[in-house]
């Protein structure tokens, strides 16, 4: 899956102000950990996510920094306060640079 | 709690578990996302006269309870990450016909129904096909294109989507008529001792299902489920590479995989699962 690097997120469509929601997020990503070795001895480079955030409408809701033994595709599941209609922006951080984005609107109403 | 209460507790535990090496499988039912109901259980079929007791049950019935809750979501099921690689595989063009699955079949919810009646017979030669030999055979022979390995990511993440547009839906394969050969081949296979440890699939999966083996969960051995997601892979697991894997811990030479010996044994395999739902990609330890 090392070319397949594909960000999934679930956040409900619809909330109540104030209510506390689930959000689910999943990476396709290898997350390699630089300590394994290749068939020929040598050290296969560490590539993993190294920071994962999520913000409403600017805000900070989660901001996770990864370490090496974090399994492949890594999932997280956690609950934000929603107290008006808006965006959640997510991001994913590998260790070469790139930045895999995801969004999702909710309204509260 | 007190360090004494909590000893007297590990003792207590320890008896239970000395007392007894059968852990049951748990009573729980499964619908996926939702929305698609799994048949965990159903009556024995007739041709097993009763060696696994009165019901068969799903592999899922014998995992611990966060892998089991894994398999009611896809989002969760990291399985789906294969199936969602395949269907951009699906509709990819190759070979010299410059055609892909799509061109002929349109969507995979086409292949609704065609994983419950695998390994089935190719009328074509007579012979018993598994999945992946008609996948094959579309490739070379109808899109001029190159054959996946058997056990192959691409060929796995192929057999899954095929799978689960099925989810739901009894196995029911054919074991009479011109399969009956196949199926009486893969049943000696079954029930023969192989490798140092003189195992047969039978020693485990009939005779000692819901006890442990070292640490596993011995559990009916159904393939409903394949191909299975498995944690301590972190990826697909074909049916013949667990029946290689399986052999190859009674430490004998096992079949090849795609070996004919191992399509006749999916046959019959399958043959003492009739009626449970198809899973796959199902989500086991």
């Amino acid at each position: 899956m090392a070319n397949d690097v594909k960000p999934r997120v679930r956040v409900p469509k619809t909330a109540s102000a104030g209510e506390a929601i689930v959000l689910k997020t999943l990476i396709s990503h290898e997350m390699e950990s630089g300590l394994r070795r290749d068939s020929d001895g040598n050290i296969i480079p560490r590539k993993i996510i190294n920071h994962f955030t999520c913000t409403f409408n600017g805000e900070v809701v989660i901001d996770v920094a990864l370490e090496p033994a974090i399994s492949t595709n890594p999932y997280f599941e956690f609950e934000a306060v929603v107290p008006e209609s808006g965006t959640f922006n997510f991001t994913w951080t590998d260790d070469d640079g790139s930045v895999y984005e995801a969004s999702e609107e909710i309204t509260v109403g | 709690m007190q360090p004494t209460k909590m000893l007297t507790a590990a003792a207590a535990l320890m008896v239970v578990f000395n007392g007894s090496a059968i852990a049951e499988p748990v009573d729980d039912t499964l619908v996926v996302n939702d929305e698609i109901e799994i048949t965990l259980r159903a009556p024995a079929p007739e041709h097993l006269g009763g060696a696994l007791g009165p019901e068969v049950l799903s592999g899922w019935l014998y995992r611990e309870a966060e892998t089991r809750s894994v398999q009611r979501d896809d989002f969760e099921n990291p399985g789906m990450l294969a199936v969602e690689t395949a269907q951009g595989v699906w509709e990819t063009a190759e070979g010299t016909e410059d055609k892909s699955c799509a061109s002929c079949h349109e969507g995979p919810e086409s292949m609704r129904g065609v994983r419950p009646s695998m390994p089935k017979i190719n009328p074509e030669n007579g012979e018993l096909w598994a999945m992946e030999q008609y996948i094959n055979d579309c490739r070379e022979n109808r899109m001029g294109a190159e054959p996946w390995g058997w056990d192959s990511q691409t060929m796995r993440g192929m057999t899954a989507l095929i799978a689960s547009v099925s989810r739901g839906m009894p196995v029911d394969v054919q074991i009479d008529g011109p399969a009956q050969s196949y199926w009486e081949q893969g049943k000696e296979i079954y029930y023969t001792r192989y490798g140092q440890l003189e195992l047969s699939c039978a020693n485990c999966h009939e005779d000692n299902n819901g006890r442990y083996i070292r640490a596993d969960h011995l559990s009916q051995g159904q393939t409903n489920g394949f191909p299975v997601y498995r944690f301590n892979t972190t990826g697909l697991v074909s049916l013949h590479n667990r029946f290689r894997g399986c052999i190859r811990d009674t430490r004998a030479e096992p079949f090849a995989v795609g070996s004919p010996e191992f399509v006749a044994l999916e046959l019959y395999v399958a043959s003492r699962g009739m009626g449970l739902s198809i899973e796959g990609p199902a989500v086991r330890q």
